[in-house]
C-alpha cells in the first residue's frame, strides 16, 4: 500500500468490508422486511393492537377512548391505519437518519472551525456519516407525495379555504410558511446545502490526502465557517418544518433546538459506536482510549444538554399551563389512554439518567465496552425520542411497534451498507492532515 | 526542621518530562517539579496519582441537591405555603431550577475550598520557592538529599539529562 504522506509514522489504511458484514447489514434489512410483513398483517387484520380497531373503522363511532383519543377518531380520514403507520414510520425513521448524516457533516465543520486537533483521527468516519442526506431527500419527497394527508393536518384540502367546512383560521393564519410549493422548496434548499457542503468537505479532505500542504486546511476552515452559519438556521427550520409541523396548532420555540439536540447526541453516539467497532476489527490504530475519553465526554455532556432544552421547554409549558401549549404534553402524559405514559418516561431516563450516571466516571469514558452500552442506548433513546414527537399528532391512539421497528430495521441495513460503503471509498486516516501529529499524540 | 535539596534547573519543558522519565529510573525519588506554567503529561510522568477531588465534588453535589430539596420543600410546603399558578405547593419541577444552580454551587465552592486546603494555599501560608526562577522562564526539579547521597553522581545524572546547572538549597520548614 503506497505511502502518501510526509509524516513517517502516519499510513494510509482502508476500510476492506468483508462479505460477512454485508451478510450481517443485509440479514438486518431482511428481519426488517419480515418484521414489517408481520405487522402489516396483523394491522391489517387485527386493527393493529390496543383500541385501534374502532378508531380505524368508525370515524364518527364513539367509543371508550379518553377525550383526546375520540377528538383523534373524529379526524381521522384518509388511508387504513396500517398504511397510516407505514408512512409515519418511514417519515419518522427518515427524520431520524438525515438529523444523524447531517451531524457527521456539522461534526467535522465544527472541529475545522475550532481548529481542533484531537478528533483528525476519527474525521473520516463522520465524512462518511453524511450519506444519507441524498437518499433521505428521495424518501422524504416520496413519502411526502403519497402520504402527506396523513402526516401533516395542514396539507387537508380545504383547511384554508373560508368557505369550506374544515376551514381552520388558526392553521390558515399559517398558509404563508405552510404551504406545499414553499414546503418543498424549503426541504429541497435544506438537504441541498447540507449535500454541497458535505461533498465539498470531503473533496477537499481526499485532495489533502493525495497532494498535502495547508491550503487544503485554511480552504476547509472557510467552507466549514459558512456551512454552521447555514446549519444554524436550516437545521432549526427543518425540524419545524418536518418534526413540529405534524402538530400544526401548536408551537415551541425550543422546538428547534430540542431536535438539534436530539441529532447531535445521536450523531456523537453513532461516531463512537463506529470508532469502537472500527478499531475492534482493527482498523483505526491512532485511535486510543484518549480520543475515545473525549467521545465519551461529548456524549455525557450532550446527554445533559438534551435534558437541559427538554426541561426548558417542559417546565414554561408546564407553568404557564395555556391549553393551546399543554395539549402536547396532555398528549404525551396520559393522553389516548395512557399510550405514550410509559415512553415519556422511558425518554428521560435513557437520554438522561442512564447515560449520566454510567458516563459520570473518567473509567467509564475510556471503557470500550462502556461506551458501546451508553452509545447503544442513546441512538435507541432517541429514535424513540422522535417517535413520541411524531407519532401522538399523527397516529394519535393508534401507534404500535412492530412495523416502526421493522422499518427501522430496514433504514439501519441499508444506511449501514451504504456508510461502511463510503466509509471504505478513502483511507481511514487523514494522512496529509495539518493536525495528524497532534492527534496522534493527544493526551486527555 | 530543615531540609536539604539539589536542584536540577532546566530551560526547555521537553527536555524537562524526559529527565523526569530518566531520573526516575534511575532510582532517584524527585521531591517535586516546579514550573513557570502547567505542562502536559507531566503528572504522568511524575506519577503523580489521579487526585481523589471528583470523589469530595460528587459528594458536596449531593449535599446541595439535598439542602436546596430541604429548603424548597420546607419554606413553600410547611413555612410559607403559597398558591402560585395554581400549583400544588410541593411542586417538582418548580424545583429543578434551584436545585440545580444550588448543586452547581456547593459542587464548585466545595471544590475550590478543598483544592487550596489540601494545596496548602490558604492565608498566611508560606509558600516555599527553592528558585525564584521557577516563576519566570526556569524549570526546576527539586531532589531531597541528606548526608547518605552522592552528590557527585546526581549532579552527574542532572547534567546528562540536560539540566543547566544543578543547585544545592536548603530550606527551613516551619
Amino acid at each position: 500500500m503506497a505511502t502518501l504522506t510526509h509524516h513517517e509514522s502516519a499510513t494510509a489504511e482502508y476500510l476492506e468490508l468483508s462479505p460477512k458484514t454485508r451478510r450481517t447489514f443485509i440479514s438486518i434489512i431482511v428481519a426488517g422486511v419480515v418484521l414489517l410483513a408481520i405487522g402489516l398483517i396483523m394491522a391489517a387484520f387485527y386493527g393493529g393492537g390496543h383500541e385501534a380497531a374502532g378508531a380505524a373503522h368508525g370515524a364518527g363511532a364513539a367509543h371508550a377512548a379518553g377525550p383526546e383519543a375520540g377528538a383523534g377518531a373524529a379526524h381521522h380520514e384518509g388511508s387504513p391505519a396500517w398504511l397510516k403507520r407505514l408512512i409515519v414510520s418511514l417519515w419518522h425513521n427518515n427524520v431520524f437518519f438525515v438529523g444523524v448524516s447531517a451531524i457527521g457533516t456539522f461534526f467535522v465543520a465544527l472541529q475545522y472551525v475550532a481548529y481542533a486537533g484531537w478528533s483528525v483521527v476519527i474525521k473520516r468516519i463522520n465524512e462518511a456519516m453524511s450519506v444519507w442526506l441524498l437518499p433521505g431527500l428521495v424518501i422524504f419527497l416520496a413519502v411526502f407525495f403519497l402520504g402527506r394527508h396523513d402526516l401533516f393536518h395542514w396539507t387537508h384540502d380545504g383547511i384554508m379555504d373560508p368557505k369550506a367546512a374544515n376551514y381552520d383560521a388558526i392553521i390558515a393564519g399559517k398558509s404563508g410558511f405552510l404551504n406545499t410549493p414553499f414546503y418543498l422548496i424549503r426541504m429541497v434548499v435544506y438537504l441541498g446545502i447540507w449535500w454541497f457542503f458535505s461533498e465539498r468537505l470531503r473533496k477537499i479532505s481526499l485532495a489533502e490526502d493525495l497532494n498535502g500542504g495547508t491550503e487544503y486546511f485554511h480552504k476547509s476552515i472557510n467552507v466549514a465557517a459558512l456551512f454552521l452559519v447555514l446549519y444554524a438556521v436550516t437545521s432549526s427550520m427543518s425540524a419545524w418544518d418536518w418534526v413540529m409541523s405534524v402538530d400544526v396548532h401548536w408551537f415551541s420555540t425550543m422546538f428547534g433546538w430540542y431536535v438539534f439536540a436530539s441529532w447531535w447526541v445521536s450523531g456523537i453516539a453513532l461516531t463512537t459506536l463506529t470508532a469502537i467497532y472500527l478499531k475492534q476489527a482493527g482498523y483505526l490504530k491512532y485511535v486510543n482510549s484518549n480520543h475515545l475519553h473525549d467521545l465519551g465526554k461529548f456524549m455525557f455532556g450532550f446527554s445533559i444538554f438534551w435534558t437541559y432544552v427538554w426541561f426548558s421547554q417542559f417546565m414554561l409549558i408546564w407553568y404557564a399551563n395555556l391549553p393551546e401549549e399543554a395539549v402536547y404534553y396532555n398528549q404525551r402524559l396520559g393522553g389516548f389512554n395512557g399510550a405514550y405514559t410509559w415512553m415519556f418516561f422511558f425518554n428521560l431516563v435513557i437520554n438522561f439518567v442512564f447515560p449520566f450516571l454510567l458516563m459520570m466516571t473518567r473509567d467509564a469514558k475510556r471503557q470500550m465496552i462502556m461506551l458501546k452500552i451508553v452509545s447503544i442506548a442513546i441512538l435507541i433513546g432517541h429514535w424513540s425520542d422522535f417517535y413520541l414527537m411524531l407519532m401522538p399528532a399523527t397516529m394519535k391512539g393508534e401507534n404500535g411497534f412492530v412495523i416502526e421497528i421493522g422499518v427501522a430495521l430496514i433504514f439501519l441495513g441499508s444506511y449501514l451498507l451504504l456508510f461502511t460503503k463510503r466509509l471504505a471509498q478513502a483511507s481511514l486516516v487523514p494522512v496529509n492532515h495539518p493536525f495528524l501529529d497532534e492527534s496522534v499524540h493527544h493526551t486527555t | 526542621m530543615t531540609k536539604r535539596f539539589a536542584l536540577g534547573i532546566f530551560d526547555d519543558e521537553d527536555v524537562l518530562l524526559h529527565a523526569i522519565e530518566n531520573v526516575r529510573a534511575a532510582g532517584v525519588k524527585i521531591y517535586e517539579v516546579f514550573t513557570p506554567f502547567p505542562i502536559h503529561g507531566i503528572d504522568d510522568a511524575l506519577g503523580i496519582e489521579r487526585s481523589r477531588l471528583p470523589i469530595a465534588a460528587f459528594f458536596y453535589g449531593m449535599c446541595g441537591l439535598a439542602f436546596a430539596l430541604w429548603m424548597q420543600i420546607y419554606m413553600l410546603g410547611f413555612d410559607w405555603p403559597m398558591i402560585i399558578g395554581g400549583k400544588p405547593h410541593i411542586a417538582l419541577p418548580a424545583f429543578i431550577p434551584v436545585s440545580f444552580e444550588l448543586t452547581v454551587f456547593f459542587t464548585c465552592h466545595g471544590m475550590v475550598i478543598t483544592f487550596y486546603t489540601i494545596s496548602k494555599l490558604y492565608p498566611r501560608w508560606r509558600t516555599p520557592v527553592l528558585d525564584v526562577r521557577s516563576t519566570d522562564d526556569k524549570f526546576v526539579m527539586a531532589i531531597e538529599i541528606n548526608e547518605s547521597t552522592d552528590l557527585n553522581n546526581l549532579s552527574k545524572l542532572l547534567r546528562e539529562n540536560g539540566a543547566s546547572e544543578v543547585n544545592e538549597k536548603e530550606m527551613t520548614k516551619n
